[in-house]
């Protein structure tokens, strides 16, 4: 076993065994922080993947900033453990379990059964392509406006978050 | 030049996993703050599928897409949040089977 | 340069939008400057989409295109933006929520809505796709003081940015598919048969369907529908329920044009029972229900199937009905929608369908027009609403759908019952209460004139869109 495989089953158990915590713990502190850990996780497996920028901006922002604010409003709410509670399995539920083993299944027979594909190995670009300056680039070139418009985005979330929580409007 | 060997497959089948495990926690939890959480299980499950294709394919658009996502993942946290906070000013609640006004 | 010029309605609107949240900020007390400012901005944005119309080609590097069905798209939501905006003032008036805010959120879902009616390229769809749902999530929550409000806004976004999910997951796999985002390269990919995985393209789009059937209320989605739009503030229902279910599906009108050829019978026939499964359920839970904002809610499902019999089509006759259907259900329901806030009392009053007894003594001039938007909504010649339909069935028995068909039309009976049912409640049973006042109209008469006066104009004289929305398509 080569180090590329030792680190990519390192990070994936690990992003799995985190991604569970996320949603099973019962104190929302504790998913909280599972979820951080998930994204360190997920931000070393883009670094085996050479995709340095997406790496540090997936710590930055994920955990850095949306994370903060999550954690925030549990504090401010002062949200308590979960009490435990009678599985109540109404047929919702059922459907959307049976749903989403539906798509595990389907995607992994489709990646897992398919006759090794063209894409065996890292394009020879992708060193280049990960790199700050060729996002640069390509982000205020070809992507210029979309990134115009996200803006619209932001803004209006920015509003509307101000709307909902402002204790008085006037 | 020191290329991967580990198959893409792999990338993609744990995003899958990883992706399911989301819609599970969505499906199943009834903190509303939780449930947030997983959505963003999801759509970082997402993202690493775009960044493998990206990086299997060698082109750019995978890479930027994920940009936009993480946008769209911080707009969605400052509303959703900001929506939490004023179901707990009128409820005193989280929950999301407690708000039943109208039938959930 | 140029492409500023090609592209005027889009970056007019959106730099209005922006500018809007300024003048809310500058201007004294909630007032008229704000409101003035946004309705003609819109109207501005309007006749700026007139030129578009006689070009056809991309701009800012093939990231969106221009003129054809765009255009008609813009002007759409242009007007749907502000037959909301007229009705909406005297609304939060009324509800003592007059913050100028509400205008600024419109104008971004209207910008949101502009960008997906423009994209080709399946970043710029997700991208408007996400502008006006975000905005959406935060007007229906508009009323922050109603519970009734508060959760409806709570699941909307809750399951919203749970369709998102699905949406983004389908994206990444059709780019993993082919390769690429941009729908013509897409569509080449496809063609050529150049698939990076077996049946990676089957399952995107499968996603993408799921993600957007979600944001348009189709079945097997559309359990979120009914809930929000009775909580949500009904003038945001109105604009919710009819400029955004017509962007969410404007959206897959690309996605199908490039992944879906025209002999893939497979994903035709997923479409054609999505289709007939949302009007039956639609329809049929319309008929029990006795508020009539579900009713109208569960009405707004049903028609989000008749509008995929289009897309299940998928010939140019199809997109033509898809487009005629758009702007006739678009006047229709939101003049159905902003009577109901006319009658509507404070905190969820008057909603009830025996509330409507006796409306044509008391306010025949509503009792009419609510009439009118009934007998369209069923489908009834010669309203607008009936050519729609009749494009839209004869599309899909073209295609060979011809069950569909006799399905569509079996769920337009069943809609008959309950529509007119309301008119006979307004017109023959005898209010309990007749000392009730309605609120006056105001500016919503200006929403109220405009829509009664397209619904009559489409359906006496189709052939003028039907001619112009074929053309996009040839």
């Amino acid at each position: 076993m080569s180090l590329q495989v030792i680190m990519f089953m390192i990070l994936g158990v690990g992003a799995i065994v985190t991604a569970l915590g996320t949603i099973t713990r019962r104190n929302p502190v504790a998913s909280a922080m599972n979820l951080v850990a998930h994204f360190f996780m997920l931000s070393g497996l883009y670094l085996t993947l050479q995709a340095q920028f997406v790496a540090v901006v997936q710590v930055l922002v994920y955990a850095g900033a949306i994370m903060v604010l999550v954690v925030f409003v549990i504090m401010l709410l002062n949200v308590g453990k979960e009490e435990a509670h009678h599985e109540s399995f109404t047929i919702r539920k059922v459907l959307g379990l049976v749903f989403a083993g539906a798509i595990v299944v389907q995607m992994l027979a489709i990646y897992l059964g398919s006759s090794p594909s063209a894409m065996s190995q890292l394009s020879s670009k992708s060193l280049t392509l990960g790199a700050t300056e060729s996002i640069g680039t390509v982000l205020f070139n070809q992507y210029l406006f979309p990134f115009e418009v996200i803006s619209l985005l932001l803004l209006s979330a920015l509003i509307g978050a101000v709307i909902l929580a402002k204790r008085k409007v006037d | 030049m020191n290329l991967q060997s580990v198959p893409i497959e792999w990338y993609l089948s744990l995003s899958a996993v990883l992706f399911t495990i989301g819609v599970i926690g969505v499906v199943t939890r009834r903190n509303a703050i939780i449930i947030f959480m997983s959505i963003e299980l999801m759509l970082n499950a997402v993202n690493l599928t775009f960044v493998s294709f990206a990086q299997f394919l060698g082109d750019s658009a995978g890479q930027m897409f994920v940009f936009f996502v993480m946008a769209v993942a911080a707009a969605e946290a400052a509303v959703g949040l900001a929506i939490v906070l004023a179901l707990f000013r009128n409820k005193q609640t989280v929950y999301v089977d407690q708000v039943n006004v109208m039938k959930w | 340069m140029n492409d500023f010029i090609l592209a005027a309605p889009l970056v007019a609107m959106s730099f209005l939008s922006v500018i809007c949240i300024v003048v809310d900020a500058l201007s004294p007390k909630p007032g008229k400057i704000p409101f003035m400012f946004a309705g003609f901005s819109l109207l501005g944005a309007l006749l700026l989409t007139i030129p578009t119309f006689w070009y056809h080609g991309t701009a800012f590097q093939n990231m969106i295109t221009v003129g054809g069905y765009s255009a008609f798209f813009d002007v759409l939501f242009l007007i749907g933006g502000l037959l909301t905006l007229f009705a909406g003032r005297p609304y939060i008036a009324r509800e003592h929520f007059d913050h100028d805010e509400f205008y600024s959120l419109i104008m971004f879902s209207v910008a949101g809505m502009m960008v997906i009616g423009h994209s080709n390229n399946l970043l710029i769809s997700f991208i408007g796709i996400e502008i006006m749902s975000v905005s959406f999530y935060v007007l229906s929550g508009y009323l922050r003081k109603s519970i009734r409000s508060i959760e409806s806004a709570l699941k909307y976004f809750l399951l919203g940015s749970f369709a998102t999910g699905f949406l983004v997951f389908g994206i990444a796999l059709l780019y993993g598919a082919t390769g690429t985002l941009e729908f013509p390269a897409m569509h080449a990919a496809v063609v050529a048969d150049k698939l990076n995985f077996p049946n990676l393209l089957t399952v995107g789009i499968a996603l993408v369907l799921i993600g957007l059937s979600f944001k348009a209320a189709a079945f097997p989605f559309h359990q979120w529908a009914p809930d929000v739009y009775e909580g949500a503030p009904t003038v945001v229902t109105a604009f919710m329920s009819t400029a955004g279910k017509a962007a969410s599906l404007s959206a897959l009108i690309p996605v199908i044009a490039a992944v879906v050829p025209q002999t893939n019978w497979k994903v035709g026939m997923v479409l054609a029972v999505i289709s007939a499964a949302t009007m039956l359920v639609g329809n049929i839970s319309a008929v029990v229900q006795s508020n009539i904002k579900r009713m109208l809610a569960y009405s707004s499902v049903a028609h989000a199937g008749y509008l995929m019999m289009g897309f299940v089509a998928n010939n140019p006759n199809g997109m033509t009905g898809v487009l005629f259907y758009s702007a006739a259900y678009l006047f229709m329901q939101i003049g159905a929608f902003v009577i109901v806030s006319l009658i509507e009392k404070e905190n969820d009053g008057n909603l009830q369908l025996a509330d409507y007894a006796g409306l044509s003594k008391r306010n025949p001039v509503l009792a009419a027009l609510m009439a009118l938007f009934m007998f369209s909504l069923a489908g009834i010649p010669p309203m607008a609403g009936f050519f729609g339909k009749y494009y839209l069935f004869i599309a899909a028995v073209e295609a060979g759908y011809t069950w569909l068909t006799i399905v569509a039309v079996i769920s337009s009976m069943i809609s008959v019952y309950f529509y007119i049912g309301l008119v006979v409640t307004m017109y023959f049973k005898d209010s309990t209460d007749t000392t009730e006042q309605d609120s006056k109209p105001g500016l919503a008469g200006v929403t109220l004139a405009i829509s009664c006066a397209f619904v009559i104009i489409l359906g006496l004289f189709p052939q003028l869109i039907e001619k112009l929305a074929h053309s996009f398509f040839m």
